[in-house]
């Protein structure tokens, strides 16, 4: 394998969503949890642009990249706003303390 | 070369984002990982993107971010996972391996190349629906923004209650 930018992009792609699902798996912390949605996303943002780059298609590429900035951004502000209100109520931002079932 | 450095400094911040102890210390390596995205978007031949990801990621984001850490308090983030950690490596090793397999040998065609409108054209004209969508996720933000606004106002405002009335 050849390290042409299409392949350098593919590489930085699979491992920005490998430390994504990694983090999803491990953390326990709410507002970590969206870090890794964050980095995932990312992931997902450079792997549309370079899509549309091998198609042929850049400015549709480049347009759903926009769309994913916005829905990335409201992600984040409602993931931070949920994980205010559940320190507040719950006192903890540990996963684990949300849960009212026994483990 | 330029390309293959900003990819080693995307996935180092990324990295350390996640295994920093402290919130802020990992908002402050994700905004990282956001500024060298938009730098790779640039090099891609998508500066508009580049810009508006340097701008929203790393500016917006980290504020964002850094006020909610304001907010909640810094807590000790050493938490044990929820599963086990081996089990986290082989199904996060495992994914990344089925994902490379598939996207790594289909890279390299040439492009093919059709006649395509421009970046305004296809995002205004073609697309109007999507933008019908964004403009419905920015009313959530708006709301989420209300939350966590309201969250401090309500908090200060009920020491401060008896002092208004009186």
């Amino acid at each position: 394998m050849n390290l042409s930018v299409p392949n350098i992009v593919i590489l930085i792609v699979i491992g920005l969503l490998g430390v994504g699902a990694y983090a999803l798996l491990t953390v326990r912390n709410l507002i970590k949890v969206v870090v890794a949605l964050q980095i995932m996303v990312k992931a997902a943002m450079l792997a549309l642009v370079l899509a549309g780059r091998l198609q042929g298609q850049e400015n549709l590429g480049q347009s759903l990249a926009l769309t994913v900035i916005v829905a990335d951004t409201i992600v984040a502000v409602v993931g931070l706003a949920l994980a205010v209100e559940v320190r507040r109520v719950v006192g903890s931002l540990d996963l684990k303390a949300l849960t009212t079932l026994r483990r | 070369m330029l390309h293959l450095l900003t990819a080693v400094g995307i996935l180092v911040c990324a990295i350390q984002a996640i295994r920093s102890r402290r919130l802020i210390v990992s908002a402050l390596w994700l905004a990282g990982t956001s500024a060298l995205v938009a730098l790779e978007l640039y090099l891609l031949g998508a500066p508009e993107i580049g810009v508006i990801e340097l701008s929203v990621g790393a500016g917006l984001v980290t504020v964002l971010f850094v006020f909610a850490i304001n907010l909640t308090g810094e807590e000790a983030a050493d938490l044990k996972g929820l599963i086990k950690e081996p089990l986290a490596v082989v199904v996060s090793v495992l994914s990344i391996v089925l994902l490379g397999i598939l996207l790594v040998p289909g890279v390299d065609r040439a492009a093919p190349s059709f006649g395509e409108a421009s970046l305004k054209a296809v995002l205004w004209g073609n697309r109007q629906l999507d933008v019908i969508l964004q403009a419905a996720l920015v009313f959530c933000g708006v709301l989420g923004v209300l939350g966590l606004l309201g969250e401090r106002e309500s908090a200060a405002a009920e020491p401060g209650h008896s002092e208004d009335s009186e």
